[in-house]
């Protein structure tokens, strides 16, 4: 498809309504914002630099294999320190390769999906590229940074992650806004492809403000044997969040497992879910959400769309409600077109049980200090499946959100 | 004395599940509790920790001479109370370990703690969660010891256990409770009481207590030689001790 079609099924997607989220109102957010000049990491100022970090992105690059930092529109830091590791901005990417465009640009992704795609097509501000070459073990993860430096600002970019076959990857990205902003709109379209026998773990903490929208379209289409682990981690307060994202497993044998923990605190709106079309023999999938309110809205989703025979897949949300007021509401969805296969869910919504806060009292914990190692339990990703500095990420974040939770 | 209960009566929603209740232990001393189901020998244990549910209507629970009453669960516990759970509750998402060195407050050398009751492996498994009764037990005993009390209170620890592991918890709790020591331990270790509830008695083949009492009803029905309780319970059923509740 040309860049002229693209253009025009945007045009026509311009009002389109997302299914789900509430609807937000584009034409309040600035989309032309300032431009900032390349500079390195570490000349960012104290408290950003305090904000990068827990989002997971380490501003002296320790143990990273590469970083890519977009402040509004500008790409202001982009550089790789491992062999079979290329990093670029979209725009780069897209004048280097001209296979790019033809083969990854809108294919796993429908321009024209909703308003938010339209909106990057029609206002696109870059974002990453991030390719391992084939058979590149990149063990050390890469980092990347979307940033939004101004108030009212849209932040419209477009990101693409290609794990050539038998190579490794691991992304880490953090999104967030500087420390003075309170509004903004963060889209970001994300189209990932795991090639045969690759393995791409992708881990997103979002730290947003409160009064921030944030519209992620997200899909992944993974080969034969390989592998897609997505962990999405947001804990801190947001407007409004809605995303849904996909995964396409055409390959044999190939495997997605997403982990979501969520926090939504008063007057926040976290609408997050988690879709995989199982395409391929022996392909499996396990969506696995941690969802707490302190007060504000909850919905999360999950959808397995099980097509051919011999695939299975698994969804489970487990709720905790911490506050006398606040909602969540999972809604699961099993879609077998095909007999044997193997689809199930599970989903449990509750409160602390009394009997585990006790049980921790009696060993010495006050009733505060036992609530927060209940919950902190509760937040913590299963582990096995990460490499440790993720896993160390992910432990921070959660540490970092103690003082919404107490 | 350590511990003196005088004339207890607990409510739980409303209901009284313990009344008239009088015991004492003092230091050093091991009490076995036996009794039938919902006696409220449990409920005697929760109402000494300080459980929410369990309300104390009437009476007094003194420990160490200190009046227990509406004293936070913690603060019995940092005065030397502890508490084997009989069914104890899964923790997900922490470690066994984690709980351990809270009970220890990072004073004991955990790894050989746990390798004295073969629970090394269990160390970065989440607290309870998929533990058979018999790794229940001994997670339990594991916490108790690394807490050290003064007083242990312990629930049932031989119950739903194959014969192996009454052995093993049998020695860890003679272990823990301080018997057992040499001479030169004794002289810088005090021996530890404890309350011991079992339906068994297999526990007291590793564990000799002094005293032992029959709850039934609610209230102590009777006091005397562990062994010899034991043996009228066996013969007779705790109808027997209804008979003597009705004569005193």
């Amino acid at each position: 498809m040309s860049s002229q079609d693209l253009k025009e099924r945007a045009e026509r997607a311009r009002g389109k309504r997302a299914p789900f989220g509430p609807d937000l109102d584009l034409s309040l957010y600035k989309s032309n914002p300032r431009e900032f000049p390349p500079l390195p990491l570490t000349s960012l100022g104290k408290e950003e630099q305090r904000a990068l970090l827990a989002t997971g992105i380490d501003p002296f690059e320790g143990n990273r294999s590469g970083s890519y930092l977009q402040m509004n529109r500008s790409v202001v830091f982009c550089g790789t320190r491992a062999e079979g590791l290329e990093i670029l901005s979209t725009e780069e990417a897209l004048k280097r390769y001209d296979w790019l465009e033809r083969e990854y640009w809108w294919k796993a992704l429908e321009v024209d999906e909703d308003k938010y795609t339209s909106f990057v097509e029609l206002n696109w501000q870059r974002g990453y590229f991030i390719r391992a070459l084939p058979g590149a073990r990149i063990v050390r993860p890469v980092q990347a940074c979307l940033f939004l430096a101004e108030e009212s600002v849209a932040q419209a970019v477009h990101n693409i992650i290609i794990v050539e076959p038998g190579a490794e990857l691991h992304v880490v990205t953090g999104c967030l806004v500087a420390p003075a902003v309170k509004s903004g709109l963060h889209i970001g379209v994300s189209e990932f492809y795991v090639k045969r026998g690759g393995r791409l773990s992708f881990t997103m903490i979002h730290n947003w403000g409160e009064e921030v929208a944030v519209r992620p379209r997200t899909a992944t289409i993974v080969e034969e044997g390989g592998v897609f682990l997505s962990n999405y981690v947001c804990l801190s307060p947001v407007k409004s969040l809605q995303m849904y994202p996909t995964t396409y497993l055409r390959g044999k044998g190939s495997v997605a497992l997403y982990n979501n923990l969520l926090l939504a605190m008063p007057g926040s709106s976290l609408d997050v879910g988690g879709r995989v079309f199982l395409e391929a023999p022996g392909s499996r999938a396990e969506i696995r959400t941690r969802a707490i309110t302190k007060g504000g809205e909850l919905w999360t989703r999950g959808h397995l769309i099980g097509m051919v025979p011999g695939v299975r897949a698994h969804l489970e949300c487990q709720g905790l409600i911490l506050s006398p007021s606040g909602l969540i509401r999972a809604i699961p969805e099993l879609e077998g077109r095909v007999p044997d296969v193997q689809l199930s869910h599970e989903a449990s919504i509750g409160k602390i049980a009394k009997e585990e806060i006790e049980y921790l009292m009696t060993r010495g914990l006050t009733e505060e200090e036992a609530k927060a190692i209940i919950v902190r339990g509760f937040m913590r990703i299963r582990e096995e499946a990460l490499p440790q500095e993720l896993q160390r990420l992910i432990e921070e974040a959660i540490k970092a959100s103690t003082k919404y939770l107490l | 004395m350590l511990l003196q209960i005088r004339d207890l009566a607990v409510e739980v929603a409303g209901k009284e599940v313990l009344h008239d209740v009088n015991l004492e232990v003092g230091p050093g001393e091991i009490h076995a509790l036996f009794g039938p189901n919902g006696a409220g020998k449990t409920s005697l244990f929760m109402a000494i920790m300080g459980m929410e549910d369990y309300k104390v209507r009437k009476g007094s629970i003194i420990f160490k001479g200190r009046d227990l009453s509406g004293m936070p669960v913690y603060e019995r516990v940092r005065l030397g109370i502890g508490l084997f759970f009989q069914r104890p509750p899964a923790i997900r998402g922490l470690k066994l370990r984690e709980l351990l060195e809270i009970c220890c407050g990072g004073k004991s050398n955990i790894e050989k703690l746990a390798s004295e009751l073969a629970m090394v492996d269990f160390l970065d498994r989440d607290v309870n969660y998929g533990f058979s009764g018999g790794e229940m037990r001994r997670a339990e005993l594991l916490q108790i010891i690394a807490q050290q009390p003064d007083l242990a209170l312990l629930d049932e620890p031989e119950s739903g256990v194959d014969l192996e592991n009454i052995a093993l918890i049998g020695k860890g709790i003679h272990r823990l409770l301080g018997r057992g020591m040499s001479c030169k331990e004794k002289e810088s270790k005090a021996q530890r009481s404890a309350i011991i509830i079992s339906h068994t008695g297999y526990i007291l083949d590793y564990v000799e207590a002094e005293k032992g009492h029959v709850l039934y009803n609610g209230t102590i029905a009777c006091s005397g030689k562990p062994r010899e309780i034991l043996e009228t319970i066996r013969k007779y059923g705790y109808e027997e001790c209804m008979r003597c509740l009705l004569r005193t």
